[in-house]
């Protein structure tokens, strides 16, 4: 027999649907509305069809905007993940020591986000800057404003200070919700440090890792904050990326027309990389 | 109506037709409610997990279309149709 499931449930979250078509639906569909249409003022707008979407994906600034969005992203989670597994599996197990590492973890993801921009933009500044300084000192040509890729790796190196303890902080939670008689086990068959980590520790760590891997892709890939306030997007546009690009595009030219297409088309990349996450969360579940 | 906020007539008609298939959809399942199952997708799904990607899919089908090609975006649209109806039967 199919079993069909009890919907009546969804009534409850009538509200809830409300109050979210008013923060999020209906400016969405003005967005799909002032997409079509060159807007100069109030009253003065004139329907262009898709143009503005033709005009966005063949945009070559927008798409190298992307590629750098993506590559950052990447990198991101390269360093970030296995660095934050590496940091939660050397954290002491338990007593004041794991608390006196939790808080000191902590304190980056406590910091705003323009604080952490503004600390690194003095910390790597090359004349008062301990990073850069020091960088300078030991013989590297180092100027962050000047070098699109010391600029590039700043704004990663800030990225991965900031936001690694997250990683490292899930992974310690998962870690510890391992059975002690898991590790007993492994003693008894005396298996080695490595495959302690690929067969028990790793499978059981999978859970939080598709959750840290999802909020570190979308954080990074909705940059703006830690960017802006350190390089500005520069030098050049080579630390541009794609929210930078469209709050230019929207807030500095007043294109509006153009950046609600190119909010689209952004939507769309984030709302498919989501549902894939979200479908491989619910997907793993099932299967167990 | 239209002049509130600048509405436009085809983003009115475009999303008139998604609440249409919305309800269409809801009023379907309310006749006769759907279970999970597998088709050719990877993964099992329900009729409106089915819609949904089919609808994303449409999007970046016209994007695709706007973006590749010179090609009329009716072609997109008619692409974008069969592939949620082959979507909803079978997928």
């Amino acid at each position: 027999m199919r079993k069909v499931p009890d919907n009546r449930a969804w009534w409850l979250v009538l509200p809830v649907l409300l109050l979210v078509a008013f923060s999020a639906l209906v400016p969405l569909m003005t967005v799909v509305n002032y997409s079509v249409q060159d807007i100069f003022g109030p009253g003065n707008a004139y329907y262009v069809g898709t143009e503005w979407f033709r005009d966005v994906l063949r945009d070559e600034r927008l798409q190298a905007s992307l590629l750098r969005q993506f590559g950052f992203s990447a990198a991101v989670l390269a360093i970030e993940i296995p660095l934050g597994i590496g940091i939660a599996l050397m954290m002491p197990k338990g007593g004041i020591r794991a608390s006196l590492c939790l808080i000191l973890l902590a304190i980056p993801l406590l910091i705003p986000w323009n604080v952490v921009g503004t600390i690194w933009q003095i910390f790597a500044r090359g004349d008062i800057g301990l990073f850069g300084w020091g960088l300078n000192q030991l013989g590297f040509n180092y100027n962050y404003t000047g070098d699109p890729v010391d600029a590039w790796l700043t704004v990663l190196l800030m990225d991965v200070w900031h936001w690694t303890p997250l990683v490292a902080l899930l992974c310690y939670s998962g870690l510890r919700a391992i059975p002690e008689a898991f590790y007993q086990a492994a003693e008894i068959d005396r298996a080695s440090r490595w495959a302690v980590f690929r067969y028990i520790q790793l499978p059981r760590l999978k859970n939080v890792l598709v959750i840290a891997v999802l909020l570190r892709f979308m954080d990074s890939f909705m940059i703006y904050t830690e960017p802006f306030v350190l390089t500005g997007g520069g030098p050049g546009s080579s630390t541009t990326f794609l929210s930078q690009t469209l709050t230019t595009m929207a807030v500095g030219q007043f294109d509006l027309g153009r950046a609600a297409a190119f909010s689209l088309v952004y939507f769309l990349i984030v709302l498919l990389v989501s549902w894939l996450f979200f479908t491989a969360i619910t997907h793993m579940d099932k299967e167990r | 109506m239209l002049d509130w906020m600048n509405w436009t007539q085809p983003v009115a008609i475009f999303f008139v037709v998604i609440a249409c298939i919305l309800v269409a959809m809801s009023v379907w399942e309310l006749a006769s409610p759907c279970s999970e199952r597998r088709g050719f997708l990877p993964i099992a799904t329900t009729r409106g997990d089915r819609l949904f990607i089919g609808l994303l899919c449409a999007a970046y089908i016209h994007l695709a279309f706007l973006g590749l090609s010179e090609i009329s975006l009716w072609v997109a649209l008619a692409v974008s149709v069969a592939w949620l109806l082959i979507l909803l039967r079978w997928g």
